[in-house]
């Protein structure tokens, strides 16, 4: 499983491995929105904790299709499956390796990003903390949304369209607990939201990932 | 017994494929699958394998006895061929990846990237994975595909060690590799009859 892990790692850090790719989309987003919205500091104060969310959540997405598909495309996945390692194993390395790949460091990014946004003080802590506990579900759920289109050519768009409305629980407790921070209110309650929907699907996710792997293999 | 199958039916794509094949393999011994193009052969070690299920039979088989090497190599192009291999190494259960690089003649490309490799050197490199599996039973689908002679030679050797240590190897191929010893079984007259569509869907034709 280790072995697994590094290799999933190392091939992402690698030419063409697209480990950036993520976190220079969420750059490109964050920058991006304060031109569009024009130069109102106050409204940029208001948008930042739902801006930053929606731009790491997109970031997440937009890598996920080389979860399965290129282990799918080089035969590596039937080897794979036929090795001594479970595939709900296989499931769980995979979605932890996209975590480390690109939530990680878009939850790292994401307080310079908030810089940019003109995030009030307060706002930083819960940012962090929402993003932290919340880009693992959008891993393991993406992890699921990439197994059910393992064997579609050009899965992307059907894999986009069955993982958005997954992602919309997480979407809204983790904004929601970076807009309280930010307004200085409270935000216990949508951060244990989040934290039970995140343990949520990393519990049951993986093995139903497994079995969507299964039945694609065939 | 490694590896039996008695009156077994495969399907691809839910249409029955194959039916009635029995099969066994013991230690030592090397089975050889012939048939023309589509009759099968993939079809039967994929489910031999357990990526796929079967539709009718049974299949006796230690599952941690078994390693299939498909059509795609499995190799990852950004990995130098030392790291594939210890990659596959470490999956199943660690070992020494030399002894592999000798028997296929890979000492010399180990910190190449395998995306440098050429067609030949890709699938050497597929089946020395072979050897770091350390399994019994090797399920082979073509194996000596774009392999020049000396590879082949080299593949040949690779079984009959195999077999002698006491596995064994069922290889779909269409080539003669010299394999005396093997035994050949020809897949064309188990072929599936064409099953009658069921009434639901005839009501729809």
């Amino acid at each position: 499983m280790i072995a697994l892990l590094i290799r999933d790692l190392r091939l992402a850090v690698r030419a063409g491995g697209g480990f950036g790719l993520g976190l220079a989309f969420f750059l490109i987003v964050v920058v991006l929105v304060p031109f569009a919205v024009g130069p109102r500091a106050d409204l940029h104060r208001v948008i930042a904790p739902g801006v930053l969310w929606l731009g790491a959540l997109l970031a997440c997405l937009l890598s996920l299709d080389r979860i399965f598909a290129l282990d799918h495309e080089d035969g590596s996945l039937d080897l794979l499956a036929t090795a001594p390692l479970p595939l709900e194993a296989l499931t769980c390395i995979k979605a932890l390796a996209h975590w480390l790949t690109t939530g990680l460091p878009l939850v790292l990014a994401a307080p310079v990003l908030g810089v940019l946004m003109n995030l009030p003080a307060p706002g930083y802590v819960p940012l962090i903390l929402s993003l932290a506990l919340g880009t693992p579900a959008l891993s393991v759920i993406g992890t699921f949304g990439a197994a059910l289109t393992v064997g579609v050519r050009r899965g992307g768009l059907l894999m986009s369209l069955l993982v958005l409305p997954l992602y919309v629980p997480t979407l809204i407790f983790g904004a929601e607990a970076a807009r309280r921070g930010a307004d200085g209110l409270s935000y216990s309650t949508p951060l244990i939201m989040l934290a039970g929907i995140t343990c949520g699907t990393i519990a049951l996710l993986p093995f139903a990932s497994a079995a969507v792997v299964r039945v694609n293999l065939r | 017994m490694l590896l039996s199958a008695e009156n077994l039916s495969v399907s691809r794509g839910g249409i029955a494929v194959l039916e009635g094949v029995t099969l066994a393999l013991a230690p030592g011994q090397a089975l050889i699958l012939r048939g023309p193009n589509g009759a099968g052969k993939t079809t039967l070690l994929r489910t031999l394998a357990g990526l796929q299920p079967l539709l009718k039979g049974t299949l006796q088989a230690d599952e941690g006895a078994l390693v299939y090497a498909g059509h795609a190599d499995g190799n990852k192009g950004a990995l130098t061929v030392r790291e594939n291999l210890e990659f596959w190494a470490a999956i199943f259960g660690g070992g020494d990846v030399h002894p592999a690089m000798d028997t296929y003649a890979l000492a010399s490309l180990a910190d190449r990237p395998a995306a440098q490799l050429s067609a030949g050197q890709k699938r050497r490199l597929g089946l020395a994975r072979l050897i770091v599996a350390r399994r019994a039973v090797w399920l082979l689908d073509e194996p000596t595909v774009s392999l020049d002679t000396a590879a082949t030679a080299m593949f040949v050797a690779a079984v009959r060690a195999h077999l002698d240590a006491g596995g064994s190897a069922i290889i779909a191929t269409h080539i003669e590799l010299g394999l005396d010893e093997a035994a050949v079984l020809d897949i064309t007259p188990f072929k599936a009859r064409v099953t009658a569509l069921d009434d639901f869907d005839e009501a729809f034709l």
